[in-house]
């Protein structure tokens, strides 16, 4: 994939993690501080690993890797995260 | 795999039974997963056609040349055989019937499969929300549902041909533009709610071209594809 995808393609993985789907899930970005859905934010990779940026500023918000036995998802750009009802 | 039907050259739509299923929203997506006799799995997402509660579902797959996985789909797979989906999937990009403001819809391509399962399902509920969809295809070979939105009741459909349009058509084929937009602007009053899917490039013109015509940006939901 050369091109990026962006946040609906993690609805797959991310649910199999949270039990909810994360699409609509609001985060901000640490950096620049931007809220938006997750299904807003720009994904690339593939689907053995992602990582998804700031759809405003581009920093790494978070990265998604899948082991064999084992998703690993790291929120080190993410300031806060939330689901909204 | 219950049922198959050719769409384009290139693309197929797939009926497929799963029972537990129990329905899915207009606009959302399932992931396919194939696995290989040596045990390598390819998983990738595919947005659903169909919008109902029962458990059958659609998907339209476009085959892309360096795909791994809609080859398959598009040329291999038979009535019979079966493959592992996990989902309903995403509640972000999708249209409820009980949502009654106006809806424009835009799709690139296969782009138009998500939005062709919120024409139905608008349809199916004799939704009174003013719909529009605007389809950008290459040519009038490559479209997907071209018979069923002929004949669709309470949608307006404006077809961008992008490299061959009909002998007859009045506009020549060209990339979707401003104008085509401010064009659809005019015909209607409220600002709409905006649903746009296609290709990653197709998506962030168009979503570009909206703010810059005046819409709000908040009111346009995105979903982009890639090599699949």
């Amino acid at each position: 994939m050369t091109s990026h995808l962006d946040g609906n393609v993690l609805a797959g993985a991310l649910s199999e993690l949270t039990g909810s789907d994360p699409t609509d899930t609001m985060s901000q970005c640490l950096g620049c501080h931007d809220v938006a859905p997750l299904a807003a934010e720009l994904v690339y990779g593939n689907p053995d690993a992602w990582v998804v940026r700031c759809r405003h500023c581009d920093d790494v918000l978070l990265v998604v890797v899948h082991h064999d036995t084992a998703t690993v998802v790291t929120l080190d750009g993410v300031r806060w995260w939330t689901e909204l009802d | 795999m219950v049922e198959a039907t050719r769409l384009t050259a290139t693309g197929r739509s797939l009926m497929l039974d799963v029972p537990g299923w129990g329905g899915n929203l207009a606009g959302q997506h399932a992931d396919v997963r194939l696995t290989a006799p040596d045990g390598y799995q390819a998983v990738r997402s595919y947005s659903i056609a169909s919008a109902d509660d029962g458990d059958r579902l659609e998907i339209a797959v476009d085959r892309l040349p360096d795909g791994e996985v809609s080859p398959f789909l598009v040329d291999a797979i038979e009535v019979g055989d079966q493959v592992e989906i996990r989902g309903p999937l995403g509640g972000w990009f999708v249209w409820r019937p009980e949502e009654i403001e106006p809806v424009l819809l835009i799709g690139g391509g296969s782009g138009v499969v998500p939005l062709m399962a919120m024409v139905r399902a608008h349809e199916a509920a004799g939704s009174p929300a003013p719909f529009h969809l605007v389809y950008s295809v290459r040519s009038p070979d490559d479209a997907f549902f071209a018979e069923e939105l002929a004949g669709a009741t309470g949608v307006d459909v404006t077809w961008i041909y992008t490299r061959r349009a009909p002998s007859d058509w009045p506009r020549p084929a060209g990339r979707l533009a401003a104008t085509d937009l401010q064009a659809l602007e005019s015909s209607g009053g409220q600002t709409p709610s905006v649903f746009v899917c296609g290709p990653t490039g197709f998506v962030e013109a168009v979503a570009d071209t909206l703010v810059a015509i005046g819409h709000d940006p908040a009111r346009i939901k995105t979903e982009r594809f890639g090599g699949a």
